[in-house]
């Protein structure tokens, strides 16, 4: 009986790493919530899927949207769009609202940086400066909740 | 004929699992290469084999997910500024202060403000170390790991303790603050 429950754990342990190997190096799912993306992503929420590899490979590209530790809180997710790769210089408005307040940011080696799709709703960025690389969590691939937005970025 | 080899190829892939699961959420062992941390943990001798080059320490990640790393702690930490062509490669610095704390900076006198979510982190060895004095307050979602014990050469193996310079930093108690000279939330 005891080498019946002995297997049984074995078997729920292994089961156990498969799932972690998989969340922290292939894909996972998020629950991501709040008005910066809109109207890329809903407000009121997306579950999304993201794959871990284009991020340990470098291959995260302008225009993809990432999962980041935030630099304000590290035990806080953020979900945001890559403007900016390092080497790169972009023209950025501190304030949506002042059109003529431009200016010229040259991104840092080892750095990206972020910014949501409503910058009237978004604390990037504009707001805390370019991100380093390494707080980079994974590049969002599809959308699978609510079901009637299905949608692949 | 097959069997046997199923049976490797399956034993083989739960043991990987199981490995990078310890690495990913326990801890893993690393080699020192560099002086940035001298004398605490030092870089061997070139004669030796590579993987016992220098200090072999273990660091541990159960503190990494609730960030729950103290002033004078030696941690592990992610390049802050170098282009991502080794994505495993880590740094070993001392955390100095944390959000809030006021940190003199050593050699001249500027003090910084260190702001929400961020830290600031020394070598040992001030002469050699390319850390915060360099680059500033990073953040502090840098911080991979704290490192505990020594574990290699055998008359060096010991705890790597907690040591925090002296008359560098001065703290804020969020919640009143006063400033103090003592760690709060370690003691």
């Amino acid at each position: 009986m005891f080498s019946d429950i002995a297997r049984k754990f074995c078997q729920v342990f292994n089961l156990f790493c498969c799932v972690h190997v998989f969340h922290a190096h292939v894909g996972q799912l998020h629950y991501v919530v709040g008005p910066s993306m809109f109207p890329t992503l809903n407000a009121t929420g997306d579950l999304l899927f993201l794959e871990r590899f284009s991020v340990r490979f470098q291959k995260v590209n302008v225009g993809d949207i990432v999962v980041a530790c935030s630099p304000e809180n590290p035990r806080v997710l953020i979900c945001k769009r890559v403007l900016a790769v390092e080497g790169d210089s972009i023209s950025v408005l501190p304030e949506p609202y002042a059109q003529d307040a431009a200016k010229n940011v040259l991104i840092p080696k080892g750095h990206v940086w972020l910014q949501g799709d409503d910058p009237y709703k978004s604390r990037d960025s504009r707001h805390y400066g370019p991100v380093p690389y390494a707080l980079l969590q994974g590049k969002v691939q599809l959308r699978i909740w609510p079901p009637h937005s299905w949608k692949k970025f | 004929m097959a069997e046997p080899l199923w049976f490797l190829a399956k034993r083989s892939a739960a043991a990987a699992m199981i490995c990078i699961t310890f690495t990913d959420i326990v801890g893993n062992f690393a080699t020192i290469q560099g002086n940035s941390m001298q004398p605490t943990l030092q870089q061997g001798h070139k004669d030796f084999i590579s993987l016992l080059k220098g200090d072999v320490v273990f660091y541990e990640k159960i503190s990494a997910p609730a960030y729950k790393y103290c002033r004078g702690d030696v941690v592990v930490l992610s390049f802050f500024c170098r282009s991502p062509t080794d994505p495993d490669q880590l740094m070993v610095k001392r955390l100095i202060a944390m959000q809030g704390d006021w940190v003199n900076v050593p050699g001249s006198h500027e003090i910084h403000q260190i702001p929400k979510g961020r830290c600031w982190v020394e070598g040992d060895n001030g002469n050699l170390s390319l850390d915060s004095r360099n680059f500033g307050p990073i953040p502090l979602g840098l911080v991979k790991g704290r490192v505990t014990i020594k574990v290699w050469p055998p008359h060096r193996i010991g705890r790597v303790e907690r040591v925090l310079p002296e008359g560098q930093v001065m703290f804020t108690d969020m919640h009143s603050c006063v400033i103090t000279r003592s760690c709060l939330e370690c003691e």
